[in-house]
């Protein structure tokens, strides 16, 4: 079992026949994700490896019944794709591009919450449910199918985490990069109440860095309605106040948004923080062991 | 992208926000004349981006245009150190002069994003004049919060709201109003990402004028706010992180001695951490991207060796998409155009990873490798310590 995405969810990619996009769909493809349909306004009735390409998301939606976008269109007009993507009735929006203004983004939030869509991202890397598909740019071949459900505002970071985890043998269940930017669809509560629903899913990472308080609300949320053990990590820690690190929303503002504040918060909801970004894969792989062993005895 | 006071201002008198009348000035000479026009007393304000500008001597009260001169003469072309600049100060460029309010009460009004409601939020309160954030914490009750919709922009009703909590009445409670809606359609017409108005005074005669502006604008707005990112003063800005932004790079200077090359910004963070971790100290946060090309790379690499700390640099690749072989040539090239001195510590992962350090090792240059990113970190780290 897995979230959001799996072997039969059908991809229809916003902004295919750009670099980027184009570039990726033949990633996911290869990967073995089932993309039916690509959308570029003006390129309708063309053919991008062998999917047809089609003016708008409406159509795509109507002819090849596709039920997640992939979006990489550029920052100016990402925020219409999103809004035309959730007026086409798709269920899953997943937003690659990174740089959208904050400005668009808050209308957008507000326009989704009056629509059944939910939106992953932006400037995030997808989602992949390993061995079945995969909705993003991350590098496939690291992912291996297994328990453990990865939720991360990183990239990079969430693929060295991945990494650790298979070289420990511990498979993933969906890995989700909910993205590094101040206002974005999914939370971390949204995806870790699907991990906790998921029966697929035994236990979760969390990955957060500074800036926000996403971290310390899902502390709040893991305390009273997650059951399944959580490692979590938290990138930041040395960063200097009232500088941006990269990521548009990884800023410590006013004072808040710590590293410190965050590990604190989520160490009293009981996750266990692995002490480096070197040790995610063993933390989870120790917190396993234990509870392997606890169950053995109680059985 | 941060704006000066001047510039804000001058924005503010465009969008109806009263503000004391004022002219920008970048000569001695102009500010005596700015203080004629004006007549009588008026206030030099210098103009860099940090607060605490009062406590650092940087806004003069003059009763003359002779004395408006000579405080020009005082602050011009030097640096002002401020309890925000650092010890080495920033130097002032330009003079805000303007008309003198007589103060009867000082407020605090500010907007900011906020990230859980999703939209931009009004921040009001009677504590003006202070530093908001040690308001907040000491006594959060003084701080009061209106969320503005992003589609309808702020109701009437929210400023006459705020009004009456901050105690106005009358005609200042309807300027209060008109000030609050205009400030609202600056900061979504902008794309502002902080605007703060610190102090709005109410004068003797019961006015409302905007006596200090801040205002950050959005940087992934800059595309379609061409007249505001005209403004940008590039003397106010790092030059090196300046030079890393136009190379699409995204840096950071730290005061550390370990120079970190990483792609992506969380794992650049993590990177840093682990640094810090092993007893070690980054000299920067630089992200050459999820995706960085052979370019980029060199680009880099000169950047973070403009850096006269950096006595060894540890760089932290995860090639996903971006194959490692590709890389480690990039790195090879790179280490060689730059002939960096410094030690040098790779470690890669990702797609292609044996070819890479393949390349990494026959290379022939004084490459260490590290198996993962706590190996690369820790010998780093004892480079510095050997020195």
């Amino acid at each position: 079992m897995s979230i959001l995405v799996n072997k039969s969810s059908r991809v229809v990619v916003q902004g295919i026949t750009g670099k980027t996009g184009l570039f990726h769909t033949q990633q996911c493809l290869a990967y073995g994700t089932r993309i039916v349909a690509g959308v570029t306004p003006g390129k309708g009735g063309t053919q991008v490896e062998g999917i047809s390409v089609f003016d708008t998301v409406d159509k795509a939606v109507r002819k090849m019944k596709a039920d997640v976008s992939l979006i990489f269109v550029p920052p100016p007009f990402a925020a219409d794709a999103i809004l035309e993507a959730a007026d086409a009735k798709v269920p899953l929006i997943i937003c690659i591009t990174e740089g959208i203004p904050v400005l668009d983004m808050t209308r957008v939030y507000h326009f989704l919450q009056r629509t059944k869509s939910r939106l992953v991202g932006p400037n995030c890397p997808g989602v992949i449910t390993p061995g079945e598909c995969k909705v993003g740019i991350m590098p496939g071949v690291i992912h291996k199918p297994g328990t453990v459900g990865v939720i991360s505002r990183s990239g990079t970071l969430t693929y060295e985490a991945v990494d650790q985890l298979t070289r420990s043998g511990l498979g993933q269940s969906t890995c989700v990069g909910i993205g590094g930017d101040p206002i974005i669809g999914s939370s971390f509560i949204d995806v870790l109440k699907l991990f906790e629903k998921d029966p697929g899913t035994e236990a979760i990472v969390m990955i957060g860095e500074i800036g926000g308080e996403a971290e310390e609300q899902a502390a709040k949320f893991i305390k009273k309605n997650v059951t399944k053990p959580v490692v979590g990590f938290i990138a930041g820690q040395t960063a200097p106040k009232g500088k941006r690190m990269g990521h548009a929303g990884a800023i410590i503002a006013g004072g808040k948004g710590t590293a410190k504040e965050k590990m604190e918060a989520l160490q009293a909801a009981g996750v266990v923080m692995a002490p480096s970004a070197n040790e995610i894969g063993a933390t989870m792989v120790r917190i396993l062991r234990g509870e392997e062993r606890q169950r053995s005895v109680a059985s | 992208m941060l704006l000066h006071e001047y510039q804000t201002k001058e924005i503010f008198k465009k969008n109806g926000i009263p503000v004391p009348q004022g002219e920008v000035a970048s000569t001695p000479d102009e500010v005596y004349a700015i203080a004629q026009r004006l007549g009588g007393p008026c206030v030099v304000k210098a103009q860099i981006h940090a607060g605490g500008r009062g406590k650092g001597g940087g806004i003069r009260l003059v009763k003359t245009a002779e004395e408006a001169r000579s405080a020009a003469q005082d602050l011009l072309g030097k640096p002002l150190i401020t309890p925000q600049t650092g010890p080495q100060g920033k130097i002032v460029h330009q003079l805000w002069v303007e008309q003198p309010s007589e103060i009867e009460k000082e407020y605090y009004l500010g907007m900011v994003m906020d990230r859980a409601k999703a939209c931009p939020v009004v921040i009001a309160s009677v504590a003006g004049g202070m530093d908001i954030e040690e308001v907040a914490s000491q006594s959060p009750r003084k701080i009061l919060k209106e969320p503005v919709d992003p589609s309808m922009g702020l109701g009437d009703y929210q400023g006459r709201k705020l009004a009456e909590k901050l105690g106005f009445t009358g005609s200042t409670a309807s300027q209060f109003t008109s000030i609050l809606k205009a400030l609202c359609k600056t900061f979504q017409a902008s794309d502002g990402s902080l605007l703060e108005v610190n102090p709005l005074v109410k004068t003797k005669s019961g006015d409302l004028v905007a006596l200090d502006a801040k205002f950050n604008i959005d940087n992934n707005a800059l595309f379609r706010q061409k007249e505001l990112a005209a403004m940008q003063d590039t003397r106010e800005e790092d030059p090196t992180e300046l030079e890393a932004n136009r190379a699409g790079l995204s840096y950071v200077k730290l005061n550390g001695n370990i120079g970190c090359l990483v792609n992506g910004a969380g794992l650049a963070m993590a990177t840093m951490d682990t640094i810090k971790l092993y007893g070690g100290e980054p000299a920067n946060f630089l992200d050459v991207g999820g995706g960085a090309s052979k370019e980029q790379v060199s680009q880099a690499f000169q950047i973070i060796l403009a850096d006269p700390n950096v006595s060894a640099i540890f760089v932290n690749i995860f090639g996903g998409i971006l194959k490692c072989d590709v890389l480690a040539q990039g790195i090879v090239d790179a280490v060689k155009e730059a002939h960096i001195q410094v030690p040098l510590v790779v470690r890669l992962e990702g797609t292609h990873v044996e070819k890479g350090r393949e390349i990494l090792k026959s290379s022939g240059l004084k490459i260490e490798p590290a198996e993962s990113m706590a190996e690369g970190a820790q010998k780093a780290v004892s480079f510095v310590a050997k020195g």
